[in-house]
């Protein structure tokens, strides 16, 4: 969780991009990824346009592409599945340097790679140029129902209190001489999970009381809006609309 | 017993209790019966050990809980259903860990919302926020996240959120548990500049014969004793029978006459 | 567990979405009955508004645990995924919200599982595990005998039921929508067998955390309360009843009639079972075969390394590998017989022991009637996620709270 405003895969700057209202961001970004998920596979090339689309937004956002590529890494699970995809899919098989592998799975594979990847970097695109306080504002634009961005912004604002506490936690039972080393060790570890839970429940009872004395009483006051002109739209969605273009293109020509 | 039958001044007091009881759901009880009056524009202290029953007390001057017997009256209006949201406005709790009643994303934010709950928008939300943040010096910090801020900022910024709406009466707990010399003494000197009436519950001695020329002490849920600051504290039995202790070297005789 | 863009095909994910949104729905209404019930005495509002700040808090409870790391042996570790645990806790329309929460800020500020892919992440992870594990522990903590080792026991189980439950559901959305064309019979044996093995670690630390927060703070745990006393008040020596309004967090819980007790009962006996037998049959249709087995669950379990950033506390967010496949293909087959045969035999016991002892069990729940049978209708539409994020133990010990 990051600090407040400034979570983790955000970075600062200037841009264009970081400029444009966070509704306008996540509506671009979850239509691209939807376009990119629409597109069929055997279109290689889409994709390619796809990467180049992105990479041209990271220019604008001023992303370094150092930074970009290293948060892509959270996709390697799924590079280790889509590998795999080849030698257990089923239907016609192909020789590959002495190996049986399936077509089908190749494609697959392929498939959950491009796709896989681009909807990392789209979103990576996104965390990088938003702050945390924008992407709820964002949501409760899109009217994402308020109890739900109300949890959500909860959460945004005690995640790091409450890791702290169980970083504190560590500390003390380390300080003491314990380390959990196996699974015999692991009722000592769910005990501090459990009075985890407690601190947090109560805190939570906690900042119930103090939103109560300043009278709230189950909606929260808007306080911030976030708006989008006309312009603002069309410069986010060129995104998604760029590439839809190329996902029509793509079902014609295959 | 009906206090307020016999108290009709022209200025209700700011907060008047009666015959307060409360139990916790777990059977534990905490308070046996308190009777408190504070006048408007009064600076009181309450004291007491830990364990005493002040933050279950504070909870009840909102109406958080519910008394399981007696009355609280705030500037003449009884607390109950009715008068609830009227009742939160006007008393301010600032409680004990800033962490709790920092709860918006931003110091701007969290100051508004209780005006904003209240219904004021627009420039006007905005000029109540600037004049409370500025009346604590955190003006400048208005954008920032709560959890950037030091403790004792955070602490000033919490006084800013009931500030905000402007209450009859800010009842403060433990305002200055961990800070350190120095914001404890910017935070006196915000306190001494309002001119509300304050009920500040507190343990730390020194803080309450500074800032508040009466107090309360509240013993195992009761009020034992109630008069000038300087006064009991200097009364060392009752001191000692309340489990109070002043700091060691704290003479309150020699820092009454500083003050 | 978070499963990418791209693995599941567009429609499918659209109307996995679609079932998500109407499955949160639900539990948006449900949480605030859920939250109400809870609420402290003495409270003058009706505590629905305590909703969001405690589902907040538990939110973000259940994203700091997910990184407490719980060493199994030579180096490897799991940690929990806590939709069971939160739906114990707090209620399992609560325990949705908060999961699904935590999925969606991942998936935002982490790009950690698929934009397009969120509604089978929620389904699958928040709706499927939260729902399973919940009516499970409701309806084994009825037949039960009452106590606080009752209360683990069926922890223990519901968490052991909610892990494979949620990739049997993953296993579904595959088949309906999957990208590639892999046999199923191979991907629901590697998925379902590395997440009974998943689903121990998860019951063991699940049972042990519940059984901690039961020793200190019983009335914070959703799903047993009932146990309070009337409260009594010493105003100057004298003794008075406390308004009844405020009488504690159970008194609500207290008033559920028997007969919708039963039901719930026989629908949590019969979700179960049938959440077993769905294990088995998986086991004795595909027979799993070496390389390939060896490779899915490779595969499928290679939860580490999500986070780039090494020096955030998300750097241990997921760890360890199953280290032994062969193993855990083998041990896999051997727990989930075991598994079926001992719920097999305690639901049983507990019929019958229901029949002829006639004692009621805890005071059912308000709430618990009505959103579980329809969260459940919500569940055809999950989808795979391949890679459990991290892998409790192959080895375990039943819990007992220290």
């Amino acid at each position: 969780m990051g600090a407040g405003h400034a979570h983790r895969l955000y970075r600062h700057a200037r841009s264009p991009v970081h400029a444009l209202p966070p509704h306008t961001k996540l509506t671009a970004v979850l239509c691209f990824v939807l376009v990119v998920v629409s597109t069929p596979r055997e279109a290689v090339w889409a994709f390619a346009v796809y990467a180049l689309l992105l990479a041209s937004v990271a220019y604008a956002a001023r992303v370094p592409p150092a930074f970009w590529l290293k948060r892509l890494l959270i996709e390697v699970p799924f590079v280790a599945f889509a590998l795999l995809l080849p030698f257990v899919a089923q239907g016609e098989r192909t020789g590959v340097l002495g190996l049986s592998l399936s077509v089908e799975g190749l494609w697959g594979a392929w498939n959950v790679l491009a796709k896989g990847t681009l909807g990392v970097a789209a979103s990576v695109l996104l965390a990088a140029t938003t702050e945390l306080r924008d992407l709820l504002l964002g949501l409760q634009r899109l009217r994402l129902p308020p109890l739900l961005v109300q949890i959500a912004s909860f959460m945004v604002r005690y995640g790091d209190v409450v890791t702290d506490e169980m970083r504190r936690m560590r500390v003390a039972r380390e300080s003491r001489g314990f380390e959990a080393r196996g699974v015999r060790h692991w009722g000592v570890l769910a005990k501090s999970a459990g009075a985890l839970f407690i601190r947090s429940y109560e805190r939570g009872e906690r900042v119930h009381l103090a939103m109560v004395s300043r009278g709230y009483t189950g909606t929260m006051p808007v306080i911030d809006e976030v708006t989008a002109s006309r312009a603002q739209w069309t410069y986010a969605l060129a995104l998604p609309l760029t590439a839809l273009a190329v996902c029509l293109l793509g079902w014609t020509l295959t | 017993m009906d206090p307020h039958v016999t108290t009709t001044r022209p200025a209700p007091p700011s907060l008047e209790v009666a015959g307060l009881a409360y139990a916790y759901p777990d059977g534990h009880q905490a308070l046996f019966g308190v009777d408190l009056s504070i006048a408007r524009g009064e600076r009181v202290a309450l004291l007491g050990p830990n364990g005493a029953g002040k933050t279950t007390l504070v909870l009840h001057l909102n109406g958080i809980l519910t008394a399981g017997a007696g009355t609280v009256t705030v500037a003449g209006l009884p607390l109950g259903k009715r008068h609830l949201a009227e009742i939160r406005r006007k008393v301010g709790i600032v409680f004990q860990d800033p962490d709790d009643q920092l709860f918006m994303p931003t110091v701007r934010e969290d100051v508004a919302f209780g005006p904003a709950a209240a219904g004021v928008r627009g420039p006007e939300l905005e000029a109540r926020v600037l004049k409370a943040l500025g009346r604590v010096g955190m003006a400048a910090y208005a954008d920032r996240p709560p959890h950037h801020l030091s403790f004792g900022q955070r602490r000033r910024v919490a006084v800013a959120t009931v500030l905000a709406m402007e209450p009859e009466i800010l009842v403060l707990d433990e305002p200055s548990s961990n800070l350190d010399p120095a914001s404890r003494r910017e935070l006196a000197d915000i306190l001494r500049s309002l001119d509300v009436t304050v009920l500040m519950v507190t343990h730390d001695l020194p803080y309450a014969l500074e800032l508040c020329p009466r107090a309360l002490i509240l013993s195992d849920g009761v009020i034992a004793a109630d008069g000038p600051t300087g006064e009991l504290l200097a009364d060392k039995d009752l001191m000692s029978g309340h489990r109070l202790e002043l700091p060691f070297g704290f003479d309150p005789k020699t820092a009454a006459r500083e003050g | 567990m978070h499963v990418p863009d791209g693995f599941i095909n567009a429609p499918v994910s659209a109307a996995a979405g679609a079932l998500a949104a109407g499955a949160i729905a639900v539990c948006l209404r449900g949480a605030r009955r859920e939250q109400a019930a809870l609420s402290p005495a003495g409270a003058v509002a009706d505590g629905g508004e305590r909703t969001a700040p405690l589902a907040g808090l538990v939110a973000a409870f259940i994203f700091a645990v997910q990184m407490l790391n719980f060493p199994v042996a030579a180096g490897t570790s799991g940690h929990l995924l806590g939709g069971a645990l939160a739906a114990i806790l707090v209620g399992p329309c609560t325990g949705v919200l908060c999961v699904a929460v935590v999925l969606l800020m991942q998936g935002l500020l982490f790009a950690d599982g698929g934009l397009t892919a969120l509604g089978v992440n929620v389904l699958v992870m928040a709706v499927v595990t939260t729902v399973v594990g919940y009516a499970v522990f409701r309806g084994l903590v009825k037949v039960l005998p009452r106590g606080r080792r009752s209360v683990t026991a069926a922890a223990f189980t519901a968490a052991l039921v909610s892990v494979p439950a949620a990739a049997a559901a993953f296993t579904l959305v595959y088949a309906v929508g999957g990208t590639t064309d892999v046999p199923l019979g191979k991907v629901a044996t590697a998925m379902i067998g590395v997440h009974v093995l998943i689903g121990v670690g998860e019951a063991a630390i699940t049972a042990l955390t519940v059984g901690a927060v039961i020793a200190v703070r019983p009335d914070l745990v959703y799903g047993a309360r009932g146990l309070t006393v009337p409260l009594k008040l010493r105003v100057g020596g004298e003794l008075v009843d406390a308004p009844a309004a405020p009488a504690t967090r159970a008194a609500p819980a207290a008033s559920a009639s028997p007969a919708r007790s039963h039901r719930t009962l026989w629908a949590a006996g019969l979700l179960a079972s049938l959440v077993l037998a769905g294990f088995v049959s998986f086991y004795a249709s595909t027979d799993p075969d070496g390389l390939e087995k060896v490779a899915a669950d490779k595969g499928f379990d290679k939860g580490e390394k999500e986070h780039a950033a090494a020096d955030s506390p998300l750097a241990d967010y997921g760890v360890g590998d199953i280290a032994d496949t062969r193993l855990s293909g083998g041990l896999a087959g051997v727990i989930g017989v075991g598994v079926t045969v001992v719920a097999g035999s305690a639901v049983f016991w507990a019929v019958r022991r229901r029949r002829t002892g006639g004692d009621d069990g805890p005071a059912s729940t308000a709430v618990e009637g009505t959103p579980t049978p329809r969260a459940v209708g919500a569940e055809p539409a999950p989808r795979a996620e391949p890679a459990p994020r991290a892998e409790p133990a192959p080895r375990t010990q039943p819990a007992e709270d220290a």
